[in-house]
């Protein structure tokens, strides 16, 4: 008998190792910080739009914020690059940094703070250009002319952005002439095209079908490596399959920031699992 | 969770199912009892009617699954409601193996009759009737627990476990002892032996219920794990 158990035991072996699944995220606190949101306050006017949001969004993830309309999800974004500034009347309070620098201080120039920090809107924006220029455009503001480096970037961007194969036979078509799951590819390769550190997406795929959102989807999959990617989303299954972390947000307060896995296994706030299991009213 | 969905359909769909899997255990726990009451009594017609009622369960358990395929299809839950289907559907297969072990008891009583053995034989029938009662209220008990959504009550199944394992280990030697005094209670002892582990069975299956009822509410997996680690969960 003993002899038996000692023939089977190799094969017998229990992996105590469980292995890793592909979502598995390492805890927020061992990766390092791209963005650092700290004890933000925003006023529009006399309404106060954000309360106390402190959050670190780590390099090369994906992070969402998810919360219903008017949470406050598309101001916090909009503060990463200082789109807020357009708002009349607009004051934030608190610490943002990036790269350890605060993008608030009065020594920032916030064009190049948006070169760093590319944002991609609802609706698909390409400018009425050739597929070429609007990539490119962003490159020759900077002054770029030397005509291969304007090749290069412009190939490398498109096929960053999933968008090569569909359209190198035709780059000096209108980018209006593309579809519009087409067109926001276009706008993230105009985007990338200027490298940024930090792509801000806010609602990106709301005006776009399944197919074309998958492939946003699979794209940021892509990008995150390159990236840190901060989405803002309706779609909370869209959270679910595309983030590493996400923040759930409700009436301009930051109620839970956990892995995605988690928020959506298991929220730690009661306010959470309502949100996400259909349950608010 | 006791709030409604904004979806009330989702919330008649979820009740529904948990409904169905109560009236599943139901039938469940009235099989092992009609079981062991056909061997007491040695009848083979309720041993019949258990195998009779055997396929209801298979069917619920079927359809209980093809309703839970559904709703995770097309509604995407998450979270608690995510939870519970998914303890639905570990919880059905769990009480369709209880009516296998009930099937099991009843095909021996068959055996045992039609072998000619009868209670006026000396082996132990009764001894296995306290660790079926055991196994039964277990069961029922992780059935209330999963009605009510009670991990208290759910831990405290976790807890009884061991008595129906020390029953079962007891009614081993007693079987072994009636064999070695009489080798003719031989065959229908060692037939026993199997209901004994049918019944053990049963209350194993009520421990997995229990455990799903925790996933449920504290949202911990606890199985593989020492009683110490459910407790901690749980409180």
């Amino acid at each position: 008998m003993t002899a038996m158990t000692q023939a089977a035991s190799p094969r017998m072996t229990i992996e105590t190792e469980v292995p890793a699944s592909a979502r598995q995220v390492k805890p927020l606190a061992d990766l390092e910080v791209a963005v650092s949101v700290q004890n933000v306050d925003l006023f529009y006017g006399e309404k106060q739009a954000l309360f106390d949001v402190s959050l670190d969004i780590p390099r090369g993830h994906v992070v969402a914020f998810i919360g219903p309309s008017g949470c406050g999800k598309s101001t916090l974004l909009r503060c990463f690059n200082r789109m807020n500034d357009l708002v009349d009347n607009c004051r934030v309070e608190g610490q943002i940094t990036i790269d350890g620098k605060n993008i608030y201080d009065r020594s920032v120039n916030v064009a190049q703070l948006r070169r760093r920090v590319g944002m991609v809107f609802q609706k698909p924006n390409p400018f009425p250009k050739s597929i070429y220029e609007n990539v490119a455009y962003g490159l020759r503001l900077l002054g770029v002319r030397n005509r291969a480096q304007l090749d290069e970037v412009v190939e490398r961007s498109l096929k960053q952005a999933a968008l090569w194969d569909e359209v190198k036979d035709r780059l000096d078509a209108s980018g209006l002439s593309l579809s519009g799951g087409q067109q926001q590819r276009l706008v993230i390769a105009r985007a990338v095209a200027l490298e940024p550190e930090v792509l801000l997406l806010d609602e990106p795929c709301s005006a776009l079908d399944p197919i074309s959102t998958a492939k946003v989807e699979e794209l940021l999959h892509e990008l995150k490596h390159k990236y840190t990617i901060v989405i803002v989303t309706h779609n909370m299954q869209q959270a679910a399959r595309v983030s590493d972390f996400t923040a759930y947000m409700y009436l301009g307060k930051l109620i839970e920031y956990s892995p995605t896995r988690d928020l959506f296994m298991k929220p730690a706030k009661r306010e959470t699992e309502d949100y996400i299991t259909g349950r608010f009213g | 969770m006791t709030e409604k969905h904004t979806y009330t359909q989702f919330d008649v769909e979820l009740r529904d199912v948990s409904t169905r899997v109560l009236e599943m255990g139901g039938l469940a726990e009235a099989q092992v009892a009609q079981a062991m009451y056909a061997l007491s009594n040695f009848s083979s017609e309720t041993a019949d009617q258990v195998l009779k009622q055997e396929d209801r369960l298979n069917h619920m358990e079927v359809e209980i699954d093809r309703e839970l395929q559904g709703i995770i299809a097309m509604r995407q839950p998450a979270a608690s409601d995510l939870r519970l289907l998914i303890a639905v559907s570990k919880a059905i297969a769990n009480l369709e193996r209880v009516g296998d072990e009930a099937a099991r008891i009843a095909r021996t009583v068959q055996r045992l009759v039609n072998a000619g053995v009868s209670s006026r034989m000396r082996v132990p029938v009764a001894d296995l009737g306290y660790e079926a009662e055991l196994a039964t209220a277990q069961l029922r008990r992780a059935l209330d627990a999963f009605a009510r959504l009670d991990a208290e009550l759910a831990l405290e199944v976790l807890k009884q476990d061991d008595k129906i394992d020390q029953e079962f280990d007891g009614l081993m030697r007693k079987l072994v002892t009636y064999m070695m005094e009489d080798p003719r209670t031989i065959t229908a002892s060692i037939d026993l032996v199997f209901v004994a582990k049918a019944i053990e069975r049963v209350g194993d299956h009520a421990k997995n219920l229990a455990e799903a009822t925790i996933y449920i509410v504290k949202g911990a997996d606890v199985r593989h794990v020492t009683l110490d680690k459910v407790e901690d969960a749980v409180r």
